[in-house]
């Protein structure tokens, strides 16, 4: 039984009808968005299932997930704070900002925190170098992004997310 | 103050919706073109009007329309939504506050080379910008201006989005194409370009969201009008991206010719706290050093003019560093950059760039000889013209100039 195809066919029907009927693989990289909805990360259940999905083999698809940086193979934090300290955000202090962030929350750069709750890295420009310091969150749902930042609002964000989880 | 050409939301308030961006003559262009125009005279028209695509690379727009194969069908149009390069936020405005007039571009230029499907390729980071087009489009398609038949023609045209997953890659025409056909954003080799050989095999023009969203005005106003805008040898306006230590950071509509020194100074405020400026990148990370003597600074902004300085204008990002920073720690971000980003096909690049971020960490971090910094120059070089794609290139453009334009702080690096 392929899980993926039978809880999210209509999705994936509907992103597979963008393309050409014979060019089903351009609809690998929105399912790998999809099979990440579940718990942030994709699974090897998840690849084979994609791959027996678009006629692609395992290995075709796995080797994306390893390319682009917005797939996961591994569960990390449930919020992932990726905050650009690329150079112009690092020119309006932004590695500061993430360093300072990590201290409050008692992790290194790239870890997570101990409640497996929020991880945060540093990450590649994200085309937003006059609204710094700057991070996008990104969840199995997706990616928003908070602009001009501080330490302290952050935190509280993060508070906000704790109190959601406790509901 | 003439009248934006792009930013056209900072005059009209909510032009983001239909009926906002309609009232102002939005789609009569597309209109204009799909009833009363042959698609080879909407691409004499883009040709006359001088425009040049502003994803950096600069080729003149029109003339790509007419390399596409007639004898290869069907066509398509990827409007190039990766923005990715370090220093470079105006697709993102463009698309999120004028979202309709970039649309009609691609509608129009859909019309020009005969495709009737067109895909929107959105860095993955744009997740709630891509999930608003698709809205957008969905409005189009309800209000008759997307779909079969348009305007009562045998025309059809149709749009989608297509969402990246995070490679600065797949700005490269080629890579996003690949990207696009459910395959690692890697490269081609080329030729054949695209408008031979794109999207699925079949002709394909790639266009950057600023390039397309100048299309309908230079439909409605004509190709002369467009062309006395900006300079004789840059014809237009452009949305500069000011970045870095500057006062007021933020996207600036200017025609091309505008000096560094107008942007920076009147249009950005200036340097924060005052503070001298040193070095400017007029493309982003890709860029060059430029020394911010008076010279420089009263350089006009347009393809040639920056060229003489040794460095390019690219896609007109401009990140301005004062003197709170040195040189080898800009290198050290700019090579952090490309060494994640490379794609991996090409060695000198992969490996290059992998060998030029150990030596600018023991460089900034003071465990470093003169010799590192004549190895470091000496790698870049190695790259230098020995990749498929302009990345490999990129990558070695601040390396190189720093060296040689700021040498001092690199002997202080070594020295401390």
């Amino acid at each position: 039984m392929n899980k993926i195809a039978e809880k999210y066919s209509g999705d994936i029907e509907k992103i597979i009808a963008k393309y050409p009927p014979e060019q089903k693989r351009s609809a690998v990289m929105s399912l790998l968005y999809i099979a990440q909805r579940e718990d942030g990360y994709v699974t090897k259940h998840d690849i084979n299932e994609i791959a027996e999905i678009l006629e692609m083999t395992p290995t075709e698809v796995v080797a994306l997930v390893g390319f682009y940086t917005l797939y996961h193979d591994k569960q990390d934090g449930k919020y992932r704070i990726q905050v650009c300290n690329d150079l112009p955000c690092a020119l309006r202090g932004a590695d500061e900002f993430l360093e300072n962030l990590c201290e409050n929350l008692g992790i290194q750069v790239g870890d997570t925190t101990e409640d497996g709750l929020v991880s945060v890295e540093g990450v590649m420009c994200l085309a937003a170098c006059d609204k710094a310091p700057m991070f996008q969150v990104q969840t199995g749902d997706g990616l928003k992004y908070h602009e001009e930042m501080t330490v302290e609002n952050t935190m509280e964000l993060i508070e906000s997310w704790k109190k959601e989880e406790k509901k | 103050m003439t009248e934006l050409v792009l930013l056209r939301h900072r005059e009209i308030p909510k032009i983001n919706q239909l009926d906002v961006y309609k009232k102002n003559g939005g789609f009569e262009a597309f209109e204009k073109v799909v009833t009363s125009m042959k698609p080879d005279e909407v691409t004499e028209i883009v040709k006359t009007s001088g425009l040049r695509g502003r994803g950096g690379a600069g080729f003149p727009t029109g003339v790509k329309w007419s390399f596409m194969d007639n004898n290869n069908w069907p066509h398509y149009v990827v409007a190039n939504a990766d923005e990715s390069e370090p220093g470079t936020f105006k697709d993102r405005e463009i698309m999120e506050s004028n979202p309709f007039q970039f649309l009609e571009g691609v509608a129009i230029a859909s019309y020009a080379v005969g495709a009737t499907e067109a895909y929107v390729y959105c860095r993955g980071e744009f997740w709630e910008l891509t999930h608003v087009l698709d809205e957008k489009i969905a409005e189009l398609e309800e209000a008759g201006l997307l779909g079969d038949n348009l305007f009562g023609t045998e025309y059809s045209l149709r749009i989608y989005t297509h969402l990246g997953a995070g490679a600065y890659i797949c700005g490269e025409e080629t890579a996003l194409l690949e990207s696009m056909e459910g395959k690692r954003g890697q490269p081609r080799l080329r030729p054949p370009f695209p408008p031979s050989y794109g999207l699925y095999g079949k002709p394909t023009v790639v266009n950057n969201v600023e390039t397309l969203t100048n299309v309908p005005l230079i439909i409605t106003k004509g190709g002369e009008w467009y062309k006395s805008l900006g300079t004789e040898d840059t014809a237009g306006v452009k949305v500069f991206s000011l970045s870095g230590r500057v006062k007021k950071p933020g996207n600036y509509e200017l025609p091309f010719g505008t000096s560094f020194r107008e942007l920076i100074f009147e249009h950005g405020g200036g340097i924060i706290d005052d503070r001298p400026v040193r070095a400017i990148m007029a493309a982003g990370a890709s860029s060059a050093l430029i020394v911010a003597e008076d010279k420089a600074l009263d350089t006009p902004m347009d393809y040639a003019s920056v060229r003489e300085l040794k460095a390019d204008l690219g896609s007109a990002s401009i990140i301005v560093i004062d003197d709170t920073v040195s040189i080898d720690w800009v290198l050290k971000k700019t090579i952090h950059f490309f060494e994640h980003e490379s794609c991996g096909k090409c060695t000198p690049c992969r490996e290059g760039n992998y060998w030029m971020n150990h030596i600018i960490e023991r460089i900034h971090g003071g465990d470093a000889t003169h010799d590192d910094v004549e190895l470091l120059d000496s790698v870049a070089k190695q790259i230098e013209n020995k990749c498929l794609c302009a990345l490999g290139e990129f990558s070695i453009q601040a390396v190189m100039t720093g060296i040689e334009r700021f040498p001092q702080d690199f002997e202080i690096a070594v020295k401390n």
